[in-house]
């Protein structure tokens, strides 16, 4: 018994939560369907666990599905950075959906509560499904999985504002999955495979063909779509915005990262390091647009009367210091952009969870109406606090791992304007959360909200484990900083 | 280049870029969808295209029964396969037989598109679904008016 689900993990990883969304329907009452979300996300973040620890000691694992070899089957192809995104998907999965419960009740009329933990586990599923898989259709099958998913968790917001916001997100999505659906077939033309490691195999030797170099245009233009790489972001701010607080945590905590993991993986993976960086220079144009990034999107984050918002711009920024560590395409680059995937899930994750906890208690995420509110919610505001100091790249934090990773990666490379542009960009980010510090405690509260009381425990504690790990691992973070570096070894090695 | 040869490409890259303007420059929220569908369509056009073989036939088997029953023989072989899940050896038996007088397209960019279509019809479907909810809620679905309600807030 036990055998069969360890010899099966990979499957399970996504078929775990593929299934589990449909029970949640036939489940019916909230309380039922948010406990089975619960055990379901366990659970996959259980089955991502174990998969680390075993491709941590191995070579990558190919699962056939089905048992049918790759040329005609589907395989999926576990590997450190493989694991290591499955793992920061569900471990964030896991910890939201403790939080949905509550935070829902305020949010969304319980009758559609089943349908909204079917979209959460169907979304799940998706970038577990693109994480995982060696086949390059399947991870457009997966990409619009999760991308459907997704739209209906922003849509089903509070204000109104949702739904244009979710309409702006799918044409965004759309289009960009679309993109990548034209990229994969230029690719499949040239080559008559979609497993990725044939793939890999045969796309060097045609690689000076137009159609491979369109190909790798509109998968890399796409992906960049989707992961809201600046100037591509603009469908990100609002959804994150007007979404529920559950839904924010949990995309700007997941569906960005994955699709940062899937152009590394197209990029380093499949048409290969010497082709997209040294041939075509990616690299370069990468690194400006990221920068740019930084800068533009913490300036405008500075200015935001919204506190969800403001945090959305800060995630924009906080991708152009992924995207600037991919960019470099040295093993020590690509390990500080994975090693930001983690540190920044779980630490903008914990922002949205402690926000959500004011939205709670005051029904608003407006600075306006969150002025005075470390007086009357100490324990939130301190938890969004702590993640802020990670943001900025506070020592003892996360974020300075992360910024230490880049910084010595950028200096190897002899690239120290950049660096120090790297280092000044920290200012920005110490403004945006000043500000939101200066509000919530160093104003008197107002009337109504000293009626208010600290947000519930089962709010709270979410929050406070993805802040919590995100100073744990900043404290100790030889062991992300490890795994990130093994990940990128082997991504660059080909392996 | 020859314009002719390539008449299949010409159209998708016509009908791609048809669809992107739409979706671009309409401020209706249904003709951006509409927009979309186009270049869905496009790209299902493209993938259809490339699994043409000059002077292939639709994959149906055309080989004489016997062979196709030695097929389902090896087939469930297959199946046995899976639970020993032995990787060694065991490629594709029925495509190891004597080379066959037919052409066949590729069928896979074809079963692909059935995978497109579907996740087309969902993107849609959900689309316009958003649609009606935002002119329930807004009251209409032309986009720069909602921008401009948008900012006298929720």
């Amino acid at each position: 018994m036990i055998d069969a689900v360890v010899q099966h993990l990979p499957a399970w990883q996504v078929v775990l939560p593929l299934l589990g969304a449909p029970i949640c329907i036939l489940l019916r009452r909230p309380a039922w369907a948010w406990a089975w979300t619960v055990l379901v996300t366990w659970a996959t973040a259980a089955c991502a666990a174990v998969l680390l620890r075993t491709t941590l000691d191995g070579g990558p694992w190919i699962y056939e599905m089905g048992g049918w070899p790759s040329p005609i089957g589907i395989v999926y192809r576990v590997d450190p950075l493989a694991a290591f995104v499955l793992l920061i998907v569900s471990g964030v999965g896991a910890v939201v959906s403790l939080y949905a419960r509550r935070s829902l009740t305020a949010e969304l009329q319980t009758t559609r509560h089943d349908l909204y933990y079917a979209a959460y586990l169907l979304c799940l599923a998706g970038l577990l499904g693109m994480t995982i898989t060696g086949d390059a259709f399947n991870v457009f099958v997966f990409l619009e999985i999760s991308s459907l998913a997704s739209y209906v968790l922003v849509g089903l917001g509070p204000d109104r504002r949702a739904l244009t916001a979710a309409y702006r997100y799918l044409i965004a999505g759309a289009l960009g999955g679309t993109f990548i659906l034209i990229g994969i077939g230029l690719a499949y033309q040239m080559t008559g495979t979609l497993n990725m490691d044939d793939l890999a195999q045969r796309l060097p030797p045609v690689s000076h063909s137009r159609t491979v170099l369109v190909s790798f245009a509109f998968i890399t233009v796409g992906a960049s779509l989707k992961l809201a790489l600046w100037p591509l972001h603009h469908w990100l701010p609002n959804a994150y915005t007007y979404a529920p607080s559950v839904t924010s945590a949990f995309i700007s905590a997941t569906s960005t990262k994955v699709m940062v993991y899937v152009l590394a993986r197209f990029a380093f993976g499949i048409y290969g390091e010497p082709f997209a960086f040294e041939e075509l220079g990616l690299g370069r144009p990468l690194l400006v647009l990221a920068l740019s990034g930084i800068y533009v999107a913490s300036a405008v984050a500075i200015f935001q009367t919204d506190v969800k918002r403001l945090l959305a711009y800060s995630s924009v920024a906080q991708i152009g210091y992924m995207i600037l560590g991919i960019s470099l395409a040295t093993p020590a680059g690509v390990a500080a952009g994975v090693l930001h995937l983690f540190n920044h899930a779980v630490t903008k994750g914990g922002m949205f969870l402690a926000v959500g906890a004011m939205a709670y208690r005051t029904g608003s995420t407006r600075l306006e109406d969150l002025r005075g509110v470390g007086r009357v919610m100490p324990v939130s505001t301190l938890a969004f606090v702590l993640g802020g100091f990670g943001l900025i790249g506070v020592p003892l934090t996360a974020g300075f791992v992360t910024k230490w990773a880049l910084l010595e990666a950028l200096w190897a490379e002899g690239l120290w304007p950049v660096a120090i542009a790297v280092l000044l960009s920290s200012l920005l980010a110490v403004v945006y959360v000043g500000k939101v510090v200066e509000t919530a405690w160093f104003h008197e509260p107002s009337e109504a909200l000293r009626a208010r009381a600290e947000a519930p425990v089962d709010l709270l504690l979410p929050a406070w484990i993805l802040v919590g790990l995100s100073l744990i691992f900043g404290v100790w973070g030889a062991w992300t900083t490890g795994v990130a570096r093994e990940a990128a070894l082997r991504l660059l090695g080909g392996a | 280049m020859d314009v002719v040869a390539h008449w299949n490409h010409w159209v998708v890259v016509v009908l791609m870029m048809t669809g992107f303007y739409v979706i671009m420059a309409r401020s209706n929220l249904v003709k951006k969808i509409l927009g979309l569908n186009v270049l869905q369509a496009a790209v299902i056009l493209m993938y259809v295209t490339m699994g043409k073989v000059e002077g292939g036939t639709a994959a149906i088997y055309l080989e004489d029964p016997h062979a196709a029953h030695h097929g389902e023989a090896e087939h469930g072989d297959g199946h046995e396969d899976d639970e020993h899940h032995d990787d060694g050896g065991h490629h594709d038996a029925p495509q190891a037989h004597a080379t066959r007088p037919v052409t066949y397209s590729n069928p896979v960019p074809h079963v692909l598109m059935l995978t497109a279509i579907v996740v087309g019809v969902a993107t849609t479907a959900l689309g316009l679904a958003l649609v009606v909810r935002i002119h329930e809620a807004f009251g209409t679905i032309e986009e720069d008016d909602l921008l401009d309600l948008e900012e006298g807030g929720g």
